[in-house]
Order: C-alpha cells, then structure tokens, then sequence
C-alpha cells in the first residue's frame, strides 16, 4: 500500500474549527510536548550553555567564560576534523547519488525482479553500524581476509591501517550501509512521475538516454535535494561506525567531527571544549540543510543536473 | 521496450557488493577457528559447527537481547503513543496559534542531531539519578522518535475526510473518543511504519548506551557486539555468530513487516 502518498495539503488553511476547542487540544500534546522539551529542547539550550563552562564530566561544572572556544578554536585538531568530515561527505555524496538514482530508477521500472531485489537489497538498512563495522572489519583483515579469499593481491591491502585507503573503506562502507535507503526513496519518486510524459518522449524520438536527462532527472529534482539533506546531515553526525571501526585512526584519518567530539568530551573528560564542537555541528548542519532548501526553492525551472 | 544494460548490470553488480559481506559473516560464524584461519574465507564451512553461537549465548547475549526488547519496546510504545495525540491535536486544531507554535517545536526537532546534544543529555540523566539504567536510555529514544514521527503521523491525519469529524461531532463524541475511535484505526497503516521505523533505529542505537550505561548488566546488543569484539580478539567466527545471532531478530521482523517499511518509507519521504 502506499497510503502514504497523497500530498498533504499544506497546513496553510485556516477554515479549521478553533477557539475554544483548541484548548482542550493542547492538553493532548503536552505529553510529547514535555518530554521533548526534557530531552531534546533543553539539551539543544544546555550545549550552548555548557560550552562557556569547565566540566569534567563528574565534578562540578564552572563557568569559564570563552575558555573553551578559545581552546577548541585555536587547536588544529578542529580545522582537520572539519576537513576529514566535509571530505567524507563529499565523497560519499558522490558515490551514493548517482548510485541510488540509477538503482531506483531501475528497480522503479522493473517489477519482474523487484519482489526478489528488495528482500535482499535492502538488509544492509536493518544492521546495526556496530555490526556492520565489526563485520567488515574482520573481512578486510589483510592476512585472512577479502584479499586472501578472492586470491586478488590488490585486495590484500592493510586497508584501515592507511590513512588513504581508510578513508576510501569508510566511503564505501557509508555507501554500503546508506544506497539501499535512498534507492528506495527515488524508486518511489521514479513511480510517481507521469506516464504520459514518457509516452510523449517517444512519440517525439527521444531515446532512453535522452528521456532520463530530459524527464526522470528534472522531475526528479525535490527528490535529490531531499536525499541530499539526508545524506549531507546523515554524514555530519556518523559516529557509530567510525568510531567501531577505526576509532578515528589510523592517526586521526577519520576523526570526524562528531567523533572529536566524542574523544574531546568523554575521552580526555574537558566536556567545555567538546560541547563546543557540539555547537559547531549543530551549526553546520543547520547550514548546510538550509543551503539545500535554497537550492531546491531557485524556480521550479528543471536544471539539467538535478543538484 | 529496449533492455536498460546500464541498470540492469548495476542491480546484479550491487546485489553481489550487498550480499557478499553477509554472506560471509553467515558461513564464518559455522567455522571453528582453527579451520578459519587455513581454509578460503569464501569456502562454506566443510563441517558445520554450532559451537560459536554457544559461546555467544554463554557470554550474556540473553540478557542484552532481554535488554534491548526493554528498550526498544519501552520507548517505541510511548514514542508512538504521544507523537500520535499531538499529531492529531496538531491538524484538528490547525487554526489555533498555540498549536501551529507546538508543531513548529517539533519541527525543528527534526534538524537536531543526537550526536551533537549527547553532553547535555548525559548531564540531565546524571542529576536524575538515571545513570546507568535502561530508563536512562528510554528516555532521549522516546524524544528523538518525536518530531519525524509526528511528521509522518500528522500528514496522514490530515488525509482523513472532515465529513467524518463532523459526523463524529454529531454524534456528540468529544474529542478524546473521536481521536481513539476513528482517527486512531485510520491512521494504523502509518503508526506501523512508524512504529517499525523507530523500532529499528532505537534497536541499532549505539551512542546512547555507549554514554549512558556502563555496567553489563544494562548493556544492549549493538554495544554488546563491540565488547564481545574487543574480549574475543582474533575468534572471527565467534564475532561473526555474535554478529548473526543480534542481526537474525531484525531480519525476521524485517521479512513480516517489510511491505509496511517500504511503502511507509517510500510515502514518507519521496515527496
């Protein structure tokens, strides 16, 4: 069923009954409202908050002014971290879109094998990043593992003791976990484009090539901005499997932000500094989802590349 | 209609790269270890052994699955529970500014990361008292399963025809029946998906317990598979039971309820 589908109307009506029954609604959402406010509200205020404090964690918590900005903006860590992250997004990006788009079209358009694909496609969406980690980890031991069991050489790469090839690992890991989830959002956005758009293509000689770079990508546009903001935000905060399977080594090769975060704070016990890493990725990612909508809101004019 | 070679070959290819890393995790997990480390990786183990799940169950996992169901269910339930009554106040009540002010709060729970309020979230449960209990990591779940569950929850409400509000007024039920009684078994199809949706976010969660919980006893499973790795070391097939063994339960309910998921996921978010 996709009962889901039909496009809400947006909430912009305003014919809806109110006055005096709105009261009696609002105790209804009071408590999701409260427990929210709790745990997600107040910890958003609180990381603000606690990045102008010294804290290890278990003592009292001191204000300190801008100690810990200064801290974690004068430390090269932070700037290499922000790097590392932004370089893992952009990759990844890179490999799942064009990945998931073909996919999803395909799948979209073949319903022979599609019962078959999407039982075994989609198993990497329901593992845990601790299990998929640990998993690959042991598969790409280079003594035991991929490139022993293949007998291709190249395969037999120290491939998370480099810090190049741990990066390009963690890439395709990311993708490994990630593409099944967005080919299933553009197969679902490929079945709802209009048939009769198609059918008008071919009337007008367009082949296959051309009807996917003139049809299906425009149309797919609100799609892979939508996936884009997943992808890109997703990224910012990627902490289980890294820090799983490498733990940000080797070194600190992929000591993302999220993770810089994580050693900062319950690693070395400065929780100061590390909540201001955590404002630092909140910001980012506010940032970058809001430049995706910008993206997305230019005119409805479908550019031929989609993002 | 001409064959598309270039997505077909693609489907085959990724369904190897998908496929090759379980079925590898499955067939190591039968091996001893001793024939692990001289036989090919690729080969199906030559006599199959149970061995390694023993070890597993024997280090705990009992508990730690018993633990993660606790939470799981324990937040799920409620998580649904409440994002449903405030997804229905939500469109019921959508002249009413309080409510559009409400439903904007949980909107921009939307765009706040876990990760990044994880230090704050720790701070709350330390001076609750909570700190190293499963209660401590229902909690921040049930918050975190709000804003996208009452998105999904509120857009399907609002699908449902206002002739039958108005009927149900008629009728003279308030608005506490009318939500139980008819905008509740119409929404079922959505409260699954969301239901299954938090389940497995909630289920694979790792950072929570990570922070929150130490000692064994209130481990859940996807931290138990990280100490389990680091104790065992270098028994591959033992991680790959343990890492078969927690992955079996989501697979099952994966295979019952997947039609939900997908189309739930698909509607959700394919707009």
């Amino acid at each position: 069923m996709t009962t889901l589908a039909p496009p809400a109307a947006r909430i912009t009506e305003t014919t809806a009954p109110s006055g005096g029954r709105g009261g009696a609604l609002i105790w209804l959402t009071l408590p999701a409202l409260l427990i929210f406010t709790a745990f997600a509200i107040v910890p958003l205020f609180g990381v603000l908050a606690l990045s102008f404090t010294t804290w290890n964690g278990l003592g009292t918590i001191h204000p300190s002014g801008l100690d810990s900005w200064n801290t974690v903006l004068t430390e090269p860590g932070l700037l290499h971290a922000l790097g590392i992250t932004f370089l893992i997004m952009g990759l990844s990006w890179l490999v799942q879109t064009p990945a998931s788009v073909l996919l999803g079209v395909f799948l979209a358009a073949h319903f022979r094998y599609r019962g078959f694909l999407a039982v075994l496609y989609f198993i990497p969406l329901l593992l845990s990043s601790a299990a998929i980690a640990i998993t690959y980890k042991s598969l790409l031991d280079p003594n035991f593992g991929i490139g022993s069991g293949t007998g291709l050489g190249f395969l037999s790469q120290d491939w998370l003791g480099d810090s190049t090839l741990a990066v390009g690992m963690l890439v395709f890991i990311v993708s490994w976990q990630y593409i099944p989830f967005h080919t299933l959002i553009y197969q679902g956005a490929v079945r709802s484009i209009p048939k009769t758009m198609y059918e008008a293509a071919l009337i007008d000689g367009a082949g296959r090539v051309r009807q996917f770079f003139s049809i299906t990508l425009p149309q797919l546009k609100y799609t892979i901005i939508t996936s884009s903001t997943l992808m890109v935000v997703g990224s910012l905060t990627l902490f289980d499997l890294i820090y799983v399977l490498t733990a940000g080594g080797p070194g600190d090769a992929t000591r993302v932000l999220a993770l810089d975060m994580y050693e900062t704070g319950f690693g070395k016990s400065l929780m100061g500094p590390a909540s201001a890493i955590a404002v630092i990725l909140v910001l980012v990612g506010l940032l970058l989802s809001q430049l995706l909508r910008r993206l997305g809101g230019r005119g409805d004019e479908s550019q031929q590349e989609g993002v | 209609m001409r064959r598309n070679w270039i997505g077909g070959s693609l489907a085959w290819l990724w369904l190897i790269v998908a496929m090759v890393p379980i079925y590898w995790v499955v067939i190591t997990s039968f091996k001893t270890q001793a024939s692990y480390f001289i036989t090919n990786t690729f080969a199906p183990p030559t006599e199959p052994i149970l061995d390694n799940y023993q070890d597993v169950l024997e280090a705990g996992f009992v508990r730690y699955f018993l633990n993660s169901v606790t939470v799981s269910v324990g937040a799920v339930v409620p998580a649904v529970a409440v994002s449903f009554m405030a997804a229905y106040a939500i469109v019921r009540g959508a002249g009413n500014r309080w409510l559009r002010s409400i439903n904007s709060v949980f909107m921009l729970g939307l765009a706040i990361p876990l990760q990044a309020v994880v230090i704050p979230v720790y701070l709350i449960i330390i001076r609750l008292q909570m700190y190293d209990t499963l209660a401590a990591i229902i909690l921040p779940s049930i918050a975190f399963a709000i804003p996208l569950s009452v998105l999904v929850l509120a857009n399907f409400i609002r699908d449902v025809p206002k002739e039958l509000f108005e009927s149900m007024r008629v009728d003279g039920a308030g608005e506490w029946g009318t939500m139980w009684r008819l905008a509740f078994p119409l929404t079922r199809p959505a409260l699954v998906t969301v239901a299954i949706y938090n389940t497995l976010s909630i289920w694979n969660g790792f950072i929570l317990p990570l922070i929150l919980t130490q000692s064994e006893d209130q481990r859940t499973m996807p931290l138990a598979l990280w100490t389990f790795q680091s104790e065992y070391g270098v028994n591959t097939p033992a991680i790959a039971a343990s890492v078969t063994l927690t992955t079996v339960p989501i697979v099952l309910a994966y295979a019952i309820g997947r039609r939900q998921l997908l189309s739930g996921l698909t509607a959700g978010f394919g707009k």
